[in-house]
């Protein structure tokens, strides 16, 4: 992000005039992507628990009802299954739902609706009842949260056929990445790392890659697409997303203090997985750490690591590490440092994989 | 009625001959299911069915062979265009389609136009947690929804007096302030009567209603059930009350509204039907492998096209 854009009123190549760079907390700029895709397409809906009036308990679609009126933005009774339920219904009414589930654990209760209507309508249908569903589900832990306010989903979700699944790491991705979600035709499961909600960040609202694809445009099959690499490095990549991207870009701030270059690449797109760029990275650096939040058996780290194997074999050096939560229910506050993956057990990591000798 | 109650039976042959792997028979809910879906406005109103409306299909005009190849086993949903029959696919998660006629209902409240949505389910799925949710979330909202119940006294082995806590799915209703009819579903003049009352009072943006049709399954839950497991050849004669067919055809007699002549000729008609749909369900071929992978997104990922490519490469039938 260079600060020229600032510089002049000058027009993007396509004629819309630059908008510039702005700091935002990400609360703020996906509250600003809701406003802009209200404002744009007359079919969206947002709805949820407490998003009208209240503005969402996490503020997110604070204000959006006063100025697209409570037509667009509406509370619903409190049942996870009737929103979700609900909103296929839209969907099939010609409608772009953007629903909210107020917190993670409380998307358990709209399941079915989610994995057995939402998911396979489109197909069950033979493409002719899309489902242009953004589901915001505020996600993942950091916040001395009470029980069930704070889960990591995102294997789960990634697993069912007929979703995909996105999360943001920072204002600028949050922007870009529900904007684009909120267009496309197909389900989306957007995690928004609630820890990070009230970090500020600059959003450059011009930036070229809006679509969180590569190329800033629709990659082959259309399918958004786009892990980023956050910051180079030579020695090793770390793969994360969500909070937890923060977390590694701090960890190599460290690590280059002892020499140690660490590439860390935000994955963004968790289904699909942007495989190509997840090989690049991995077979520049040949070695690599999955970080994430949710516990570690049949975790989306599997995924990533097995990605890795079959794209890299020839170039690692050592076996791919992971380090995440553990197999046990998300613990309460107390216990949540020892949980989510913390600084030192990522440096631990990455010190088991640059020391990795063949047996 | 006399085509649905003989595509029905037959239905159950070709399930026998092997023909289609299995079906959801209704044998005894013609008028329930003829009666409400001949009510349907096609050309405003969206029907949510499960997976036993072959004669709400029916009704409506959707297409048999495309009904029906659900139970071949061709395609989930059934083949026939959704939007185009106002008939959503076929839905086999009990309960599962009730709240998305809410929504649809309250996209027409939003988009200003007089649709009604009709939600079909049975005496079982007014067990589901989702039902409920879907009482409550139309009469908050006002949307203009019937919900079709029809109780046909059992749920699989299940009847409905351990089924249904409070006598009645129509006495729920009041629970969530929507009114409720409780008729008799074996009288199909009752059934398009008061299927015609709640659509009216939906579309003039009173709310939500509920229909409680008072039917009987006469044979098994589906081809694959047997039904002398939980109820006896007497049983079943005694509580299923009177044939709804024979019912409307001594009606139409005492009328003089039909002859003999009449009711032969609805027969050769439904016989014609049923050869048509035989032939058309038997020359169903399989469907492209390919639409598997096509079919999931209207934009498809990497991996998806992947997996389709491999799928090509190592299967015969490219
Ligand atoms: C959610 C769910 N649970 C269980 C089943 C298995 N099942 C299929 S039909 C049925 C009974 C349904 O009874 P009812 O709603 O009264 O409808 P009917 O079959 O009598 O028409 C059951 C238990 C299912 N399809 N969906």
């Amino acid at each position: 992000m260079s600060n020229s854009i600032l510089e002049s009123g000058a027009a993007m190549a396509d004629g819309t005039p630059r908008r510039g760079v702005e700091q935002l907390s990400m609360q703020q700029a996906l509250n600003r992507a809701l406003d802009e895709v209200l404002a744009g397409n007359p079919k969206s809906l947002v709805f949820g628990e407490d998003c009208g009036r209240l503005g969402g308990v996490f503020r997110i679609t604070d204000g959006l009802q006063a100025k697209h009126g409570t037509g667009r933005v509406f509370d619903t009774p409190l049942a996870e299954s009737g929103i979700l339920g609900m909103s296929v219904g839209l969907a099939m009414a010609g409608f772009h739902p953007i629903p909210e589930v107020q917190f993670d654990g409380f998307a358990y209760p709209a399941i079915n609706q989610i994995v057995c209507q939402i998911a396979r309508m489109n197909y069950r249908s033979r493409g002719t009842l899309p489902m242009p569903i953004t589901l915001r589900v505020p996600s993942f832990g950091g916040i001395r949260a009470p029980e069930h306010h704070g889960e990591s989903l995102e294997a789960l979700f990634a697993h069912v056929p007929g979703l995909k699944v996105v999360s943001p790491s920072n204002p600028h991705e949050a922007y870009h990445l529900l904007k684009y979600a909120a267009t496309r035709p197909d389900p989306v499961i957007f995690m928004e790392p609630k820890s990070r909600y009230w970090q500020k960040g600059e959003v450059d609202f011009d930036s070229a890659d809006p679509s969180g694809s590569p190329d800033g445009g629709s990659p082959a099959g259309g399918a958004p697409t786009g892990a980023k690499v956050m910051r180079e490095g030579r020695h090793l990549t770390v793969v994360a997303w969500g909070a937890m991207v923060a977390r590694c870009l701090q960890v190599a701030g460290l690590a280059a203090e002892d020499g140690i270059d660490v590439e860390v690449l935000d994955l963004r797109w968790l289904k699909p997985i942007d495989e190509a760029a997840l090989a690049a990275s991995v077979r520049k650096t040949r070695r690599a750490v999955v970080v994430h939040e949710a516990p570690r058996t049949s975790g989306l780290g599997a995924e990533v690591a097995q990605l890795i194997t079959q794209n890299c074999f020839d170039t690692l050096k050592a076996p791919v590490e992971r380090i995440t939560g553990f197999d046990v229910p998300y613990p309460s506050g107390d216990l949540e440092d020892e949980y989510i993956p913390n600084i030192d057990r990522i440096l631990f990591g990455i010190q088991r994989v640059l020391e990795y000798r063949r047996g | 009625m006399v085509a649905v109650r003989h595509l029905d039976t037959s239905a159950i042959g070709w399930q026998r001959q092997g023909l289609i792997p299995g079906y959801a028979p209704e044998l005894g809910q013609e008028a329930a299911q003829v009666g409400s879906g001949y009510a349907v406005d096609t050309t405003r109103d969206f029907v949510f069915p499960t997976y036993r409306e072959m004669g709400v299909a029916r009704a409506m005009g959707v297409d048999m062979v495309a009904y029906m190849s659900t139970h071949k086993a061709t395609w989930h949903g059934g083949l026939y265009n959704p939007l185009e029959s106002r008939l959503a696919p076929i839905q086999a998660v009990v309960g599962g389609s009730v709240l998305h006629a809410v929504g649809w209902a309250h996209g027409q409240t939003l988009d200003q136009t007089d649709g009604v949505a009709m939600a079909y389910f049975g005496d079982g799925a007014s067990s589901q947690g989702d039902v409920h949710e879907a009482m409550n979330f139309a009469a908050v909202m006002k949307a203009p929804v019937v919900f079709f119940v029809q109780n046909n006294g059992w749920a699989i082995s299940v009847p409905a007096e351990r089924q249904v806590a409070g006598g009645s799915v129509a006495a729920r209703a009041a629970g969530y302030g929507l009114p409720a009819l409780r008729i008799d579903g074996n009288d199909v003049v009752a059934v398009v009567d008061a299927t015609r009352r709640a659509l009216a009072h939906a579309r003039a943006g009173h709310g939500p209603v509920l229909i409680e049709a008072m039917t009987y399954r006469r044979g098994p839950h589906s081809t694959s059930d047997d039904p002398g497991r939980y109820r006896s050849l007497n049983e079943e004669r005694d509580d299923a009350g009177e044939d709804p067919l024979e019912r409307f055809r001594k009606r139409l007699l005492a009328d003089g509204v039909a002859d003999e002549a009449f009711f032969a000729e609805a027969l050769a008609a439904a016989k014609a039907e049923e050869e048509h749909v035989r032939a058309g369900i038997q020359s169903l071929g399989s469907r492209p492998g390919v639409e598997m992978f096509d079919l999931v997104f209207q934009e498809t990922t990497p991996a998806l096209q992947a997996q389709a490519a491999n799928w090509r490469e190592e299967s015969e039938h490219v």
